[in-house]
């Protein structure tokens, strides 16, 4: 504990301890405290949002390069599109058949504009099929849309005509999966309401499949359960696992990860294509294609691929961030862990392929940390077409470019380019493993640096890969230093008498050798524990900074202060009378507390 | 041979073994004195080579003339053996029984394995207690070694020599023996060299009803306090049980006559209650059908972590004591031969860097396991599946390992052991060809002179063969204390035990390797850029001779 002084600001909370030598300074953006809702500022307007005055000191052009980093028409490209069978549609052009669509959106070549527009008035919020994921291999396609508003009984020949248009595009198979995320009960109810799901009879050739993702206000309150267990004081071990599994989120997680996994199936290893929609198909629909097009194309699982996946996945396609995350002062009904649940599924499958993706875990912490933080334009907003309106790039900063700055955080020490793990589709095991998913810790308890694995095997590797670049750079200048006086020496013997010449590379030798090994060795040393290359412009990391990278790897360091020899010498000789659970540890504090609980 | 009376049939053709993550094999099936084997004409690496000693229980299938045997191994791996004809599975099945549950130590494999290793360093005598005291000499002048026990007389599970304050003498010795269960008086488990302070342990003081006192344990305990220091007993009890055991004859030190030291009561279960935990866990664990919810309740209910949590918090709790209040402790429970091990042991992996290396830890199973009396022997016979109830068995060194698997999760650099090594461990405490872990303690363990008639586990695996498998990549030597976190949050369910034979560790092998390799280059270079330098600084130093006349 430490006392000090609190500063509330439009946008942080700053924490400044009164200890007069540090005077530390702690720094929490509002938008990221998501536990304390009493404290948060109800903002009305985008304008007030940390975003809008947020300057990390780079100029326009700059800004505009970092927006250009993640560019939605060349991950088409990539795909292969467009070709004989997909097109680029121009059909909602400046937003004119669905506002929460993009203008870019790839479509079966054979669906006509009129196929699109009457697919459209049959679909919520004319969220028509269009294309998330083409495998350039066999074809198949993931394609995402709303549910149809086929009540008891309506039917749309467009829409019908839209699925075969989908089905066809893809010559390897003779049908479509239509894959609906919703339980089926909550698809059945949606009837009533004119809404609902696609009869298998009134479509040809369609395979129609449920998968049981629970909608946004179950898993709001799950994970507001799983919080409250994170919170308890020294809770036991059953109450720890009899909350986690109440909360019921490792079994939502799993019903996500069900799903990517099914249409991951269908495409890779049944050729298939794939309609993927749940009521709105921003959500859920959102949460089953990435995670789908994450297990299939190993190019979503390097950096840059992730932050395409996001884009397009997420932020193209409508994903409601400002309602999900509550940036502004609206319904909270409408705040849910979507996305959340979405990084969590990477974090899952990182655990089990531990060498299949370039980034590391802290990368999914920044990027949820940045989706509260307001701090970066990239999740601003409802749709597309409302940050074109609001000018969000013109206005704010990219988190992708800040990111990939600084890239060197963010890289998986076990990722390697050409390991097998890296290609192909990641196959899960097909028995159901219940223990496969588990509690992460490293999210939830994020800001408990003390539950925290105390030395990072990550950032040790790391630190290992980086010396061994700077040994792999020495070894060849040695090798041609070694080269070039074997070749003075061999000269010299030839011509002994000339003694002045050669003293010229002896003194040029000598002096380039004063890089002793001693020295080197405490460069390499100092290596990991230089400070994250944030700079100060970044004031809301400051936090999260501090805590990720608690596990330094500058591990004698950390030990030390983990195991707190420096608050030994300090402590009165009276030690010896108090009980063990007055210690003043800082960190230690819970756990030394706990065990003397009896 | 006996052996050969209880093998009706030895050999059986055309049986299909059914293994985790293996296609099926058929082969010929072979029982020895000692192994089942199954080898398969094609290719000699799909035999099977197990030991009937590591065979916990097995079951009995007939469909038709085809027989199946389910063998459930102590750990806890399960496979399945398709043999044709029933009387060949019947006697099979029956052999299999028998010659898994020799009533004779003596009938054991460790007793027949001749290695095929040439032995370097003979293991029995890698660790002797002499050694183990040189070690500390430099600093203890208030200690001795005593033989006080060198018949075993004074305490059946004293190992002979046993380190005691200076200042009490052998007859004290004998005098407080009587006074503690099992005549386990008070010995030196731990000293800490920081502060001088140290970790005792000890059986229960035998008080009763009535209160009884030695003068001479009091003595003893008191004699290793400083000058105006206290100290705290640690009784791995809670009260209400510890209370009850005075009915028994047993009981705890009262303040009274213990007024320098400050009792601290915590409860790790013993006994059955792990054993039932250890059964619920497996039991668990091997169960798929069950859906994501079920199977955290059911590893609630399994209690298994909870009982992690509770020994890791009594072991932190007594390192706390010894290394932040700078205070001398006293481990106990009943007998002193279980929860008092993993305390003291555990306390030891926290504070002393030395026993987080391969050696090191090896010292301290041996001291603090084997020499100190864990009786291995009756606790580790029967493992998870083992229906029979008898009282004496329970995973207690298995709940120990876990415990440092945890600790080696949250500190993953601080250990010069892998998880390899754990897991080898335990494989070896239940089953094995080594006479290591046979006997219950010392005095067993001379009778059946395990030292002249089987090899020990440390001379097989502190070979550098051997040594690579268990080696940890990662590990920086750390000269600090390690805290562990004990909250829930920080525990987890070791896998590569529990679930071993339930999940394809391809993915996690993989990247292990690929750690490895990271390392192993970067050494690599290390060792190229240092010859470089070495020769660089050579031809300029001729360089220098030369051009300096």
């Amino acid at each position: 504990a430490a006392l000090g002084t609190l500063y509330l600001t439009a946008t942080h909370v700053i924490f400044v301890e009164t200890a007069p030598d540090t005077r530390k300074e702690t720094w929490v953006c509002l938008f990221s405290m998501s536990s304390c809702h009493i404290m948060f500022v109800s903002l009305m307007k985008y304008e007030e949002l940390y975003c809008f005055s947020f300057n990390p000191k780079l100029d326009r052009e700059e800004r505009e390069q970092g927006w250009m980093l993640v560019n939605l028409s060349e991950e088409y490209k990539r795909m292969g599109l467009p070709n004989d069978y997909w097109q680029l549609s121009d059909v909602n052009r400046e937003y004119r058949v669905c506002d929460s669509y993009p203008t870019e959106l790839y479509v079966p070549k054979s669906a006509t504009a009129h196929i699109i527009v009457g697919s459209s008035k049959f679909r919520s919020r004319r969220r028509f099929p269009a294309l998330s994921y083409y495998c350039k291999d066999n074809h198949a396609s993931i394609c995402r849309s709303s549910q149809p508003l086929s009540g008891f009984s309506a039917r749309c020949l467009e829409d019908e005509q839209m699925l075969q248009a989908i089905r066809k595009a893809n010559p390897g198979s003779d049908f479509l999966y239509v894959v609906d995320t919703r339980p089926k009960l909550n698809a059945m109810a949606n009837r009533a309401a004119g809404k609902g799901y696609e009869n298998e009879d009134n479509y040809s050739n369609i395979k129609f499949q449920f998968i049981g993702i629970e909608n946004i206000h179950v898993m709001r309150n799950s994970l507001q359960k799983m919080l409250e267990v994170c919170e308890l004081k020294s809770p036991s071990m059953s109450d720890f696992l009899w909350g986690l599994e109440n909360s019921g989120w490792l079994r939502h997680i799993k019903a996500i990860m069900d799903a990517g996994i099914f249409i991951a199936k269908a495409v890779s290893e049944e050729g298939a294509s794939v309609l993927v929609h749940c009521s709105d198909g921003w959500d859920r629909t959102a949460q089953v294609c990435s995670v789908a097009s994450l297990l299939l194309e190993p190019h979503y699982r390097t950096l840059k691929g992730f932050m395409v996946l996001i884009e397009k996945d997420w932020i193209s396609f409508g994903h409601k961030f400002t309602h999900r995350y509550g940036n502004l002062d609206g319904d909270p009904r409408e705040i849910s862990p979507v996305i959340d649940q979405f990084l969590e599924c990477v974090w899952q499958l990182m655990e089990q392929f531990p060498c299949a993706f370039e980034f590391n875990e802290r990368f999914l912490i920044h990027i949820q940390h940045h989706i509260y933080s307001c701090q970066f334009g990239n999740f601003l907003c409802n749709s597309q077409k409302e940050r074109q309106e609001l000018k969000i790039q013109e206005r704010t900063y990219s988190l992708w470019a800040h990111l990939w700055k600084n890239r060197v955080d963010y890289l998986n020490p076990l990722f390697r380019a050409d390991h097998s793990q890296t290609r192909g589709v990641l196959h899960l095991p097909t028995a159901p493993c219940n223990f496969m998913y588990k509690f992460w810790n490293g999210m939830y308890n994020r800001f408990e640096k003390g539950l925290q694995p105390r030395q990072s095997v990550t950032d040790y590797l790391v630190a290992v890969k980086e010396e061994t670049q700077q040994l792999e750079e020495e070894l060849e200048a040695l090798e041609e230093r070694l080269e070039k006086i074997q070749k003075v020496q061999l000269n010299r013997t030839k011509v002994r008498s000339k003694q002045s010449e050669p003293s010229k590379h002896s003194g040029f030798s000598t002096s380039d050798n004063t890089n002793t090994p001693q020295d080197y060795s405490g460069n390499v040393k100092s290596f990991p524990s230089r400070s994250p290359s944030q700079g100060d412009e970044d004031s809301a990391l400051i936090l999260t900074q501090d805590n990720l990278k608690s596990s330094d790897p500058d591990l004698s360091a950390n030990s030390d202060q983990e195991s707190g020899v420096e608050d030994l010498s300090c402590r009165s000789p009276s030690g010896g009378e108090c009980v063990p659970s007055e210690d003043s540890g800082k960190d230690r504090d819970s756990d030394e507390a706990v065990f003397l609980t009896a | 041979m006996e052996f050969a009376e209880l093998i009706k049939t030895p050999r059986v053709d055309n049986v299909v073994l059914h293994r985790p993550f293996y296609p099926p094999v058929e082969g010929t099936l072979c029982l020895t004195g000692h192994h089942l084997i199954l080898s398969s004409r094609q290719d000699n690496t799909e035999e099977l080579w197990l030991l009937h000693s590591n065979i916990d229980a097995i079951d009995k299938r007939f469909v038709g003339p085809l027989g199946t045997i389910i063998i459930k191994c102590k750990d806890f791996r399960i496979i399945q053996l398709d043999i044709p004809g029933m009387e060949e599975c019947l006697n099979i099945a029956s052999s299999i029984e028998a010659l898994s549950t020799l009533d004779s130590i003596t009938l054991m494999y460790p007793f027949f394995y001749r290695p095929m290793f040439e032995v370097i360093e003979d293991g029995w005598h890698s660790f002797l207690p002499e050694q183990e005291f040189e070690l500390y000499s430099s600093a203890i002048s208030e200690w001795r070694l005593s033989y006080v026990n060198k018949e075993f007389a004074v305490c059946p599970s004293y190992p002979p020599a046993v380190i005691v304050p200076k200042a009490v003498d052998d007859e004290a010795l004998r005098k407080v023996a009587t006074f503690r269960h099992g005549g386990r008086f008070p010995v030196l488990s731990y000293y800490h060299k920081k502060n001088g302070m140290v970790i005792m342990r000890s059986g229960q003081p035998l008080t009763g009803t009535n209160g009884r006192r030695c003068k001479e344990d009091e003595k003893l305990i008191n004699a290793t306090l400083r000058a105006g220091k206290r100290g705290y007993i640690i009784d791995t009890r809670p009260l209400n049980v510890a209370q009850q055991a005075r009915a028994k004859g047993g009981g705890f030190e009262q303040e009274a006559h213990y007024p320098q030291w400050r009792r601290i009561h915590k409860s790790i279960e013993r006994y059955h209650i792990l054993q039932e935990s250890l059964i619920k866990l497996v039991e668990s664990c091997n169960d798929q059908t069950q859906n994501m919810d079920r199977w955290l309740s059911k590893l609630e209910a399994s209690n298994w972590l909870t009982h992690i949590k509770e020994i890791l918090t009594t072991a932190c709790l007594a390192a706390q004591c010894l290394d932040r209040e700078g205070a001398s402790i006293l481990v106990h429970g009943t007998e002193g031969t279980d929860s008092t091990l993993q305390v003291t042991s555990l306390a030891q992996i926290i504070l002393e860097p030395r026993s987080r290396t391969i050696r090191g830890f090896e010292a301290l199973i041996e001291r603090e396991w084997l020499q100190a009396g864990h009786p291995f022997q009756q606790r580790c016979a029967q493992s998870a599946y083992c229906n029979s109830k008898q009282k004496w068995e329970a995973p207690v060194f298995l709940l120990f390992l876990d415990c440092v698997w945890q600790i080696l999760r949250q500190f993953p650099c601080s250990f010069e052991f892998n998880e390899n090594f754990l897991i080898m461990l335990f494989e070896h405490a239940y089953a094995s060809q080594f006479g290591t872990f046979l006997g219950n303690n010392e005095s067993e363990r001379c009778k059946l002179k395990l030292q002249q008639k089987t090899m020990s586990l440390w001379s097989w695996v502190n070979r550098p063969s051997e040594l690579s498998k268990f080696t940890n990549p990662l590990f920086e030597a750390n000269n600090l204390v390690i805290w562990p976190s004990v909250a829930p949050q920080s525990l987890q369910l070791w896998e590569g035990i529990f679930l071993r034979w339930n999940r394809s560790s391809k993915y996690l092998d993989e990247a292990y390797e690929e750690m490895v390799n990271i390392i192993e280059y970067n050494k690599e270079l290390q060792a190229k850029v240092n010859l470089l330098r070495r020769q660089l600084a050579e031809l300029e130093t001729e360089d220098g001779v030369q051009e300096s006349p």
